[in-house]
């Protein structure tokens, strides 16, 4: 893939005319997906996809192209050619964008990672035997990634990475369901096989009755990958720049009206684990480390180059929809083996649902339980709950409301596969909340 | 630039001894174009283009989906397919035969007067500067901005039984939308709520519509928000607009009855359902002012079409008949999985995901009430506009759902302007409070481009038609 992308970039530079500017970008994959239900194979298959962004810059007016990568020269370098001429001719018609980004060549890299993976018609056989006997559903995603980026300043950037995850849910007869993710670079059958022991360990928790409980406010503790949900909201209409100013953003109240949230609370942006790329679309580099929210304090929003612009700011080179992409919260001191003691009598989450914002300005987000949840009276886990809605304000939950934070982070890595496979993972730790609004 | 293939010669290219071999082409391309705060901000043209090559051995599909259309590439895939089908029927959920995928032919071609061509970019883009300055009626609108993204759609589908199904499609997605703010007092206003003007038409569109007029008034209405009360909390009536309807009948229904869900194949992703297999024929799902009905015919609605991704033949179809459930929405593999009649609803988002049952046009027939009859009958209400919240449990029972723009119903009229409107309920006893539909005059055809579900996930193109709508003792409140 890397050489079909310079071949190609080398090609399309030479197209340009004087004046001309043109950034590429391109993300790719090599995948197979196989889609279990009832510990069966429901659909199996192999995807080939790579995509060849280019935007194209002249005369202060911006133009964006794209098409997918054959994987054959010609075809790809004739589609690129008409490409450009599209947009050359496109130009001259739009009006000037005084906010235009320029290019830049702040230097290249390069970053291969090859991993010891399980391969494609080994993977039915490697991973269903540990489910046996489960209510097993999910999905099975493997292979390369690969991202670039490349202008005809000769900056240049490559990211290619190998990698799994199961995403899956074990579901007893009753219909009460423990979730797992188990990803990595490297295959490890029996780390795999312990992974699944514990979660069927769980599931054997979800076999008492489920209590039904009332609306109300109560002491709860969300696990991390529900945390890392709630971090998720804040990229979108939350920790970006533009969403600030144009007046839909949920941190307003800490912009304008100088709200702290919880000294216990800080989140950075971190690229150091290589998750992901730290290089973005338009090729620039992000800080390895930047503070968003310390000690409970707005230190920094995410601000792409043409918010910077736009609204007369520094950059920190943010992708242009200003998303976090690879948040990490800090950790703090609760021990998990005291989690249930400390938590007396409320609700222990291990995840939750289709969160939305149902007041951006007040913060509120509202969502529901889901999986492995429980009712927990004098310190101990009573039963699984039915599922109950949420509706409280993040300034709440992750403000004065947040009791302790815990002393470990667990990874969360991005499975979502929309369009292709995402990259990226949301580092946390879990949170004791006290007073958390449950309201149907 | 679409290269052209000749995809009935690429399947004699598949030489694999599988029950059945079908091969789905997909050319699409984005052509986005938005103004914001005055300036343009998106403008440009993208395009995917690919193959799905499917197999069916030992009663257990595989797929290779593919961007090299060439007989080698083809070929490669089919081989490659073959073997991850193989392995995978030694574990296979279901054994399906070739019945899973019926034979049919024909075409199918989105109606329209003015293609993507006749409107150039420099047009598009004076017109969408235009309506911005409409929309920036004051100097507390902090932020507006009008898009057109067109959507052009090529769909060619062959098979080892004989299917050779042609369809094109030219769609596009219009929204304005003005945000005012005075503080951390803000409100924004849209044309139809979460891009939910969205249909299946050509450029025509831009002449028949009043886009200036309606600019303005989305730019008056979130000016007007700002120094509105917050809706009122309480147990009381809600009128329900079409393009808030449009959600409703999306979440609550729609996901509700996907087969694939009720199976249990997204009880990972999505969730499951509150509906069973047992339920189609019994289940009083709503009132018996309730219709419902699976329509891929009607003109200009988004998900309009005449076969699905697995070639089946697409007809209207009730699901909900005066209230009782009588259909699911499953296609063909979920119609032998559960032996439950369906429909045509089999759909992938591309050439690189395999189909699975997915909404279409999913609408709510209209009644026979007036406006005016719908308000006339509330003593204390909310009359609700425009998605912009919306949360539902993963078996689609408690929902909760935000709107744009609110109107306080006081003695059977329309007094003064709310901000915030939200409701929530639990989705049978909400359908079974609906007291009355309104008629053919309060019609409107909504849709959205984001439909997202399914493993690996794909996002789809639904459409949505309703009229406007009367529910009774519904939970409503406001803003924080």
């Amino acid at each position: 893939m890397e050489k079909i992308f310079n071949q190609l970039s080398d090609s399309l530079f030479s197209e340009l005319n004087n004046g001309e500017n043109l950034i590429l970008s391109f993300d790719g994959e090599k995948s197979q997906f196989i889609r279990f239900n009832h510990a069966k194979v429901r659909q199996t298959g192999l995807v080939d996809d790579a995509d060849l962004g280019l935007k194209f810059i002249v005369n202060n007016r911006s133009v964006h192209g794209g098409f997918t990568v054959s994987g054959n020269f010609d075809i790809d370098l004739a589609r690129g050619k008409y490409e450009i001429e599209r947009m050359r001719l496109e130009a001259q018609e739009i009006p000037e964008d005084p906010f235009v980004v320029f290019p830049e060549n702040a230097g290249s890299s390069h970053e291969i990672k090859i991993a010891d993976s399980l391969p494609f018609e080994t993977a039915v056989d490697a991973l269903l035997p540990a489910m046996s006997g489960a209510d097993f559903v999910g999905i099975w995603a493997n292979g390369r990634m690969f991202r670039g980026n490349a202008n005809n300043l000769g900056q240049k950037h490559w990211f290619e990475t190998e990698s799994f995850s199961l995403d899956y849910s074990l579901v007893t007869p009753e219909h009460q369901m423990v979730k797992g993710s188990f990803a990595g670079n490297d295959w490890h059958q029996a780390e795999y096989e312990s992974y699944v022991k514990r979660s069927r360990e769980k599931l054997s928790l979800m076999e008492r009755k489920p209590v039904k409980i009332d609306t109300g406010e109560y002491r709860t503790w969300f696990e991390s990958a529900a945390v890392s949900d709630f971090l998720g909201m804040f990229s979108w209409n939350g920790i970006s720049e533009a969403s600030l100013r144009q007046g839909c953003s949920g941190f307003g109240r800490m912009r304008h009206d100088d709200i702290r949230l919880s000294p216990k609370f800080s989140v950075i942006e971190d690229f150091s684990p290589g998750y992901c790329p730290k290089f973005n679309s338009d090729g620039e580099v992000s800080p390895e480390k930047l503070s968003l929210i310390e000690n409970g304090e707005l230190k920094n929003t995410l601000v792409s180059s043409r918010s910077a612009k736009e609204y007369g700011v520094e950059s920190n080179n943010a992708e242009s929809g200003e998303y976090m992409r690879s948040p990490k919260m800090a950790a703090g001191s609760l021990n998990h083996e005291d989690v249930v003691s400390e938590i007396g009598k409320g609700l222990y989450l291990s995840n939750i649902h289709y969160l939305n914002w149902s007041d951006n300005a007040g913060g509120r987000i509202t969502g529901l339980t889901r999986y492995a949840c429980f009712w927990v009276e004098n310190g101990e886990i009573i039963a699984p709950i039915e599922t109950m809605r949420f509706d409280d304000s993040f300034y709440n939950f992750f403000g004065e409301r947040l009791l302790e934070v815990e002393d470990k982070s667990s990874v969360n890595p991005e499975v979502e596969t929309y369009g292709g496979r995402s990259l990226g993972a949301t580092t946390c730790p879990g949170i004791l909340v006290d007073d958390f609004a449950l309201t149907l | 630039m679409k290269s052209d293939i000749d995809i009935k010669q690429l399947l004699s290219a598949v030489d694999v001894p599988a029950q059945w071999v079908g091969l789905r082409e997909v050319y699409e391309a984005h052509t986005p174009r938005m103004i914001r705060d005055g300036v343009p901000v998106a403008n440009g043209r993208a395009f995917t283009h690919g193959i799905m090559v499917e197999v069916l051995v030992n009663g257990q599909f595989g797929y290779y989906g593919t961007p090299n259309m060439t007989p080698e590439g083809i070929s490669s895939a089919a081989k490659k397919a073959y073997q991850q089908a193989e392995i995978a029927s030694r574990h296979a959920n279901f054994q399906f035969d070739e019945s899973a995928r019926p034979s049919h032919t024909g075409s199918y071609a989105s109606p329209f007067l003015k293609d993507r061509e006749s409107l150039s970019a420099g047009k598009l883009n004076k017109i969408l500067l235009e309506a911005y300055n409409e929309l920036k009626v004051s100097d507390k609108i902090v932020s507006a901005s009008s898009l057109c993204q067109v959507i052009e759609t090529s769909f060619s589908f062959v098979s080892s039984n004989g299917s050779d199904i042609n369809q094109d499609f030219l769609m596009f997605e219009f929204d304005l939308s003005a945000t005012a703010a005075d503080g951390t007092n803000q409100q924004t206003r849209t044309f139809g709520g979460m891009r939910g003007n969205c249909r299946q038409m050509g450029m025509e569109y831009f002449d028949k519509y009043e886009i200036l007029a309606n600019a303005n008034r989305i730019g008056e209405q979130a000016i007007e928000l700002l120094s509105a009360d917050d809706c009122p909390t309480g147990e009381m009536d809600a009128v329900i607009a079409p393009d808030q309807m449009m959600l409703q009948i999306h979440e609550s229904i729609g996901h509700a009855l996907e087969v694939d869900r009720i199976l249990g194949d997204e009880r990972n992703y999505a969730g499951w359902s509150f509906v069973k297999l047992e339920d189609f024929g019994k289940l009083q799902y709503g009132s018996k002012h309730m219709n419902i009905t699976f329509d891929p015919t009607l003109e200009s609605e988004f998900a309009s079409y005449a076969f699905d991704d697995g070639g089946l033949k697409a007809t209207k179809e009730y699901l909900i008949k005066d209230g009782l459930l009588v259909r699911g929405l499953g296609g063909q593999e979920s119609q032998i999985r559960s032996g439950l009649d369906g429909v045509a609803n089999f759909r992938a988002s591309s050439w690189n995901r395999a189909p699975i049952d997915r909404m279409a046009n999913i609408n709510l027939e209209p009644g026979d009430s007036t406006f005016d009859d719908l308000i006339s009958q509330v003593e204390y209400g909310v009359y609700m506009e425009s998605n912009k919240s919306w949360s539902i449990d993963d078996y689609r029972n408690k929902f909760q759902f935000g709107c744009e723009y609110g109107k306080l119903i006081e003695n059977g009229k329309m007094t003064k302007t709310v901000k915030n409107p939200n409701y929530r309920g639990i989705s049978n006893p909400f359908w079974r409070s609906l007291k009355g539909v309104g008629n053919e005059d309060t019609f409107g055809i909504y849709g959205t481009p984001n439909c997202g579900k399914g493993e690996p996930n794909q996002v789809i193109r639904v459409g949505h038609a309703s009229p406007t709508c009367l529910f009774e003792n519904i939970q409503i409140f406001g803003g924080v």
